[in-house]
């Protein structure tokens, strides 16, 4: 407690950055009509972009600030706000882990809209800068309703973001995301009202040590799980994912995949395993089952699409479909496996749908069909796009095939079925994906218009080369990251096995 | 027990309310046209002078002989009916102005609806409550019926005219069989004398007038027909400070005259509850007449509330002043943003002419869509707190099923709220909007501001909810 409030700053900085922006405009809204705006707009998305950048020094201070040999929730800040519920923010390093990843993903997404977002570009910078902060938000905080408050709030910028300036059938899209996940949401908070009436606080830490009735946790659990299947999104609920993903602007994707789909899997860990374990392991065939159909069945799904961004949507309930795998094998190797997957994931699928916009930016099309010979025209684009095929397919050396190895293994070690299962998701993601990739790269060219189509400008190449460097490293050297969830990881599961 | 001071004080709003009005007719007799612009301001002036004095006097008493008695609880309601009565009030004249219509006596009007309210409020007998509930409908009638060249807003008056005095009818043949079989019209000796079962068939009735008076299903079908048909400063303040008002009363009769039988009336309110919130919302999906969806909307809103009344006093009391609060805010809110759609041709109501809000007037546009998701009930708006403390009280009595309706009925209304904000910000513009009243601007940001901002930061101890908290304490005095 005291000390500087780092985890409040992060959390709030770009908030206070897209007011600061909103007012800027607005003061100058008068004087800068008739002009060019072409300037002013790239002025505005600098700015943001200087912003998220802050906000990612922020948490690297604050992952500085971190003991990762301590356990528990560190940088605690709380304050009595109303009732039961208390503003108390702290991390852990599950929690820090994603922070860092939404504040390593979000400049990178602004700076991916450079060339591909023209119109309304104030309102573009605001809403994803308020997005950003209910992201973090979601990640650090410790109170059950100040949770709801950030998971569910990120629904208006999301909706907005892919209502706005999203494809053809961008309403269509944004609705479904949006109703989708409400009435996931809305189930969970029935079940966090019940919990704060029952347990009297809303703070994670006594709620984890609360010990819920077994038969009211199951109604508890299926509440929680809900939300957090829709979000993952787990199969047969996955169905929002696509349509969100092909109308959302490339930014817009890159986050939904990169950071979004991740709460469901944080929720898992942060709720599901340490308050409900019994619920959780009465469960745990069923969402094996889930998870091995997820897999199976979304990756053969990918294979049939046409549409590219479709294909890599598909995919991430495939991948997600690990995570699940993961979790529910409720030991040590799963869950770190889960959690790097998570992270994993959101760099590869991040850096495929970066990959997508820059040839849709230049040939305003989607379908596979249109492309192919692209390697002769664009190496260095056909390299690092050979490289993220590879990772989404778990080539080993890339950060892909830790996540997938390590569930695998503790998925065997619960369910050996369920391992047998994911592993034919394994076979079936190199199939789609090497498809994808033959399809479009390699070949002869067939559409004329390729014939001088550029390769990757230097913006491209300062939004996906971090990706990839980083995709190799985590490869490589995946202790960078199971030094810094180890401690939660086995936080999680001892709370759980306290519960039982 | 003659503390004439002391019972001064309890009645000095309503005193001074019937005052201010008498003194608006003498005025308006003697200097004709010259006093309609300046009644307006006059009006709300007496309006918040009225709720300064509620506040003054918060902690409340009783007064001619227990005729009347005021404590915490109503006194939270009379205030901020009053002030949302006054602002209602400023922000008609410039809408009364362009269609020809300003008169004083419409300021009038608001102000004895307004004693109604304050009537209802300290009524502390089934006599005082009557008196007060008719105060308040026959002022309502006449400006619902405002534009009396309008067919719509005549036949919007009759409706609710003809509608409400069946309910008020109803409320008084409740109350003559309470007092019937308890041989008493007071509150409090009804609550000692313990609810018969003959008094219960007159508490049903009674609760059947009152549901009408809020617009809960099924006595909801007059609800949309006024809300369109009347003239729209009329709806804004129908929708805020009279549905404060009967909301408390509706929870205040049901707490502390049939306390006890609160096993029997339970269900009943649970299922008006029910009923309101899915035909609210369901119906509320296929309007193409944004008064008319609000007022869909509204039917929906008094379900939620009447959820926290269902809880009993107990748990419900704190949750109602919340939610009623936050709730009548952001309606006024709503409806001045309504006000503010006007083209050369005058007013414009098809949602579809919000298209394209956002690029037109940005402000408008943003504040208007907070006022949205916080009705919605989304976080982190003020009215995610609202519905937050509904969920509370209903889990907390019990209300399991009612809770999973409120649920379902949120999602339901997300299908409306969203395709608003999707008209404002997705579609193409339309022609712009003429030049928006000072107030009526001032307005919609100050209502959204306070449903949007004020109500997360200070929805704490201190704020809303540890007031409401306070307040709702009074009741158990």
């Amino acid at each position: 407690m005291g000390g500087f409030p780092i985890l409040s700053v992060m959390t709030f900085l770009p908030l206070a950055g897209a007011l600061l922006v909103m007012l800027v405009r607005a003061a100058t809204a008068g004087s800068s009509k008739g002009e060019s705006t072409a300037q002013s707009k790239k002025a505005v998305l600098l700015a943001a972009v200087i912003i998220s950048a802050a906000t990612f020094v922020a948490s690297v201070a604050a992952f500085f600030a971190f003991d990762r040999s301590a356990t528990g929730y560190q940088l605690v800040e709380q304050y009595a706000w109303y009732g039961p519920i208390s503003y108390k923010l702290g991390v852990d390093g599950l929690s820090l882990s994603l922070v860092m990843l939404t504040t390593f993903l979000t400049p990178i997404c602004l700076l991916a809209s450079w060339n591909s977002i023209d119109k309304r570009v104030t309102e573009y910078v605001i809403a994803f800068l308020v997005l950003e902060t209910f992201m973090i938000g979601v990640f650090v905080a410790l109170d059950l309703v100040l949770f709801y408050i950030f998971f569910e709030a990120g629904l208006i910028p999301m909706f907005l973001i892919v209502g706005i300036w999203g494809g053809k059938d961008r309403v269509y899209a944004a609705f479904k995301f949006f109703l989708y996940t409400l009435i996931g949401s809305l189930l969970m908070l029935i079940a966090m009202v019940y919990m704060i009436l029952a347990a009297g606080s809303a703070d994670f830490e006594v709620l984890e040590k609360f010990a819920f009735a077994p038969e009211i946790q199951t109604w508890l659990w299926l509440a929680f799980i809900a939300s957090f299947a829709v979000k993952l999104p787990m199969w047969p609920v996955h169905t929002w994912l696509p349509d969100a993903h092909v109308q959302a602007p490339t930014a817009g994707s890159v986050i939904l995949a990169g950071v979004l789909l991740k709460m469901g899997g944080y929720g898992m860990l942060r709720f599901s395993l340490p308050m409900f374990p019994d619920a959780s392991a009465m469960f745990q065939p069923f969402m094996f089952a889930l998870a091995v159909i997820a897999i199976v069945y979304t990756s053969l799904v990918a294979w049939r699409q046409t549409d590219m961004k479709k294909l890599i949507a598909y995919s991430s309930v495939a991948h997600m479909g690990f995570v699940t795998l993961g979790i529910f094998a409720f030991n040590e190797i799963g869950v770190q496996g889960a959690i790097f997957q998570m992270l994993s994931h959101g760099l590869i699928s991040g850096a495929l749908f970066l990959i997508v916009g820059v040839v849709y930016d230049r040939m305003h099309t989607r379908e596979i069909a249109a492309y192919g010979g692209l390697v002769s025209r664009m190496p260095i684009y056909a390299s690092f796009f050979m490289l993220f095929t590879m990772a989404n397919v778990g080539l080993p050396g890339t950060s892909g095939f830790v996540g997938e190895i390590l569930t695998m293994v503790g998925g065997f070690q619960a369910a050996t079925w369920a391992a047998a299962g994911a592993a034919l998701g394994v076979i079936f993601s190199a199939v789609y994906m090497l498809t994808l990739y033959r399809r479009t790269v390699f070949g002869e060219i067939t559409n004329p218009e390729l014939n001088d189509i550029k390769d990757m400008n230097l913006v491209e190449w300062i939004c996906i080369a971090p990706l990839a460097a980083l995709t190799i490293l985590f490869g490589i050297a995946p202790n960078l990251i199971f030094n810094l969830t180890d401690s939660s990881t086995t936080r999680i599961l001892s709370l759980m096995a306290g519960g039982q | 027990m003659l503390d004439i001071t002391s019972i001064l004080m309890t009645v000095a709003p309503e005193l001074w309310l019937a005052l201010a009005g008498l003194i608006g007719v003498l005025l308006g007799a003697i200097f004709g046209e010259r006093f309609n612009s300046l009644s307006f301001k006059f009006g709300a002036l007496a309006l918040f002078a009225a709720a300064a004095l509620a506040a003054l006097h918060f902690g409340g008493g009783e007064a001619f002989g227990g005729l009347v008695r005021t404590n915490t609880f109503v006194n939270f309601a009379k205030v901020i009916t009053f002030v949302l009565a006054g602002v209602a009030l400023i922000i008609s004249e410039g809408f009364l102005k362009r269609h020809e219509t300003i008169r004083y006596e419409y300021a009038l009007l608001i102000i004895f609806a307004s004693l109604g309210m304050g009537i209802i409020l300290s009524a502390a007998d089934l006599m005082t409550l009557y008196m007060g509930i008719e105060t308040l409908s026959l002022s309502s009638y006449v400006l619902a019926a405002f534009h009396r060249d309008s067919a719509r807003s005549s036949e919007a008056g009759l409706k609710y005219f003809v509608l409400g005095a069946l309910a008020s009818g109803m409320l008084l043949y409740g109350a003559s069989l309470v007092y019937g079989f308890t041989g008493t019209t007071s509150f409090a000796g009804i609550a000692e004398a313990g609810v018969t079962t003959g008094a219960l068939f007159g508490m049903v009735l009674m609760i059947v007038g009152l549901a009408f008076k809020i617009s809960a299903a099924p006595m909801h079908v007059w609800t949309p027909d006024v809300y369109e048909g009347a003239p729209t400063p009329v709806v804004a303040f129908f929708a805020s400070a009279p549905k404060m008002a009967s909301t408390v009363v509706f929870a205040n009769v049901l707490f502390t005259v049939f306390g006890s039988a609160i096993d029997q009336w339970q269900i009943i309110v649970s299922i008006i509850a029910g009923l309101s919130m899915i035909i609210g919302s369901v119906g509320a999906l296929v309007q193409t007449n944004i008064k008319r969806l609000l007022g869909y909307s509204s039917i929906a809103n008094v379900g939620y509330a009447l959820v926290a009344v269902a809880a009993g006093q107990e748990f419900g009391a704190a949750a109602l002043l919340t939610f009623s609060t936050i709730y009548a805010v952001t309606s006024l809110g709503l409806f001045a943003a309504v006000l503010a759609m006007r083209r050369r041709g005058g007013m414009v109501e098809g949602i579809s002419e919000l298209g394209g809000l956002a690029r037109n007037k940005p402000v408008l546009a943003v504040t208007l869509s907070v006022l949205i998701f916080s009705i919605a009930g989304l976080p982190p708006f003020g009215g995610f707190f609202g519905k937050f403390e509904v969920l509370r009280a209903g889990l907390e009595a019990g209300l399991v099923p009612l809770a999973i309706l409120v649920v379902i009925s949120s999602v339901i209304s997300l299908g409306y709220y969203l395709k608003l904000i999707k008209i404002m910000w997705f579609d193409e513009p339309t022609e712009r909007f003429e030049r928006v009243d000072i107030s009526v601007m001032g307005t919609v940001v100050l209502c959204s501001v306070v449903a949007g901002v004020v109500f997360m930061v200070f929805i704490s101890e201190l704020g809303t909810g540890g007031w409401a908290t306070f307040a709702a304490a009074g009741l158990l005095r």
